[in-house]
């Protein structure tokens, strides 16, 4: 198995959107992921969450770092504020259902197998979940 | 600190409001069209042809979605057809939400098509689903033969390519084939139609199939029915 690097190339993305290149969607992403925390929260009757741990697959249109950015932002005034946002990069990994895992890093994506054409199976890398939360314990 | 597991899409919200949508398009047998590009692509202009085309056959409508205007609007409601008009201000991609939203007032009952023309902007809206059938991408050939490589999610995602403005590719010193090669090694399953709107070549191609796709979602529908 092996992992397909992409960041850099989805990073290029980023500048076409238009002279602002603020994060766009990382915005509503970070949101989200705020709402997720704030109802896990909740049901454990936290006020306060320390860590937000995220999984973020290389094949998804998010930016690690607009991501981060726009956290920032979003967090304040909630009972994330002063949450930590861990971020774990979900490789890309491919997959032949007739050849097995492709084994030659390819330096752009490409979903055809190598060795007998078929299409290959994307196995991970799509991933955009919020793993975990922590919180700060109730005296 | 206490460790609290989640393991939840962060996108969750807004898939379960898409699959509200489409048990809704599915309960009218409706075919839903999510059609994504750059700016400047070529969307509206495909729309403008499949209207010609399907119109008088079909029953189909527009949901349109940019950041400002309704110039797009305008456009398919000169051809006859309907058309609602979301517009988003700052936000880059239609979701789910929006569209629930715009069923409220815009019916869809009696559609066979209903085309769901999104924001231009080859990266946030492949992430969100909006209940929709099939996914078109449109890529216009003046924007180079390594854009699939570039934006590879979103065509990724597609159900189906449209390669645009063939009519340029000389001027742009385009290699077709190269551009299609390139769709079809990040995505190997897409149907690719090569066409350019403006002079008509390899739209017929398309309706065929749309036609195709349309009769079939009939089919099933009536047959899920009974």
């Amino acid at each position: 198995m092996t992992s397909i690097f992409l960041s850099s190339a989805l990073d290029g993305q980023r500048g076409s959107l238009g002279s602002d290149s603020r994060p766009m969607h990382e915005v509503s992403i970070a949101q989200s992921i705020i709402e997720i925390a704030e109802a896990s929260a909740r049901r454990v009757n936290s006020r306060c969450v320390q860590v937000i741990k995220i999984r973020l697959g290389e094949f998804t249109t998010v930016v690690r770092e607009a991501l981060e950015f726009a956290f920032e932002a979003a967090r304040q005034e909630t009972v994330a504020k002063d949450a930590r946002l861990e971020i774990e990069t979900v490789p890309m990994v491919l997959r032949c259902a007739s050849c097995g895992p492709v084994t030659d890093p390819a330096r752009e994506l490409c979903l055809v197998c190598p060795q007998c054409g078929l299409p290959l199976e994307v196995i991970s890398g799509e991933e955009l979940q919020v793993d975990y939360i922590e919180v700060a314990s109730e005296a | 600190m206490d460790r609290v597991s989640i393991q939840t899409n962060v996108l969750k919200a807004n898939q379960e409001v898409a699959s509200a949508n489409r048990r809704l398009f599915e309960g009218e047998g409706t075919v839903v069209i999510n059609l994504m590009s750059a700016p400047g692509a070529g969307k509206t202009s495909l729309l403008e042809a499949t209207i010609r085309g399907l119109r008088g056959r079909y029953f189909l409508a527009v949901i349109e979605g940019d950041l400002q205007t309704d110039l797009d609007s305008q456009r398919i409601r000169a051809l006859g057809a309907r058309s609602y008009q979301i517009t988003t201000g700052t936000v880059c991609h239609l979701d789910a939400r929006m569209i629930a939203r715009a069923l409220t007032e815009f019916p869809v009952q009696g559609l066979d098509l209903l085309v769901i023309e999104n924001v231009g902007n080859l990266i946030c809206p492949a992430s969100y689903d909006l209940g929709e059938s099939l996914r078109v991408v449109v890529c216009s050939v003046a924007e180079g033969a390594e854009k699939p490589k570039k934006y590879p999610v979103m065509f990724y995602k597609a159900d189906v390519v449209i390669l645009n403005k063939a009519d340029l590719a000389g001027a742009s010193a385009v290699d077709l084939r190269e551009l299609e090669t390139n769709v079809r090694q990040v995505n190997p399953k897409a149907t690719v139609f090569v066409v350019s709107c403006r002079t008509g070549v390899g739209i017929d191609a398309w309706l065929m199939w749309l036609q195709s796709a349309i009769e079939s979602h009939r089919i099933s529908a009536e047959t899920q029915r009974s």
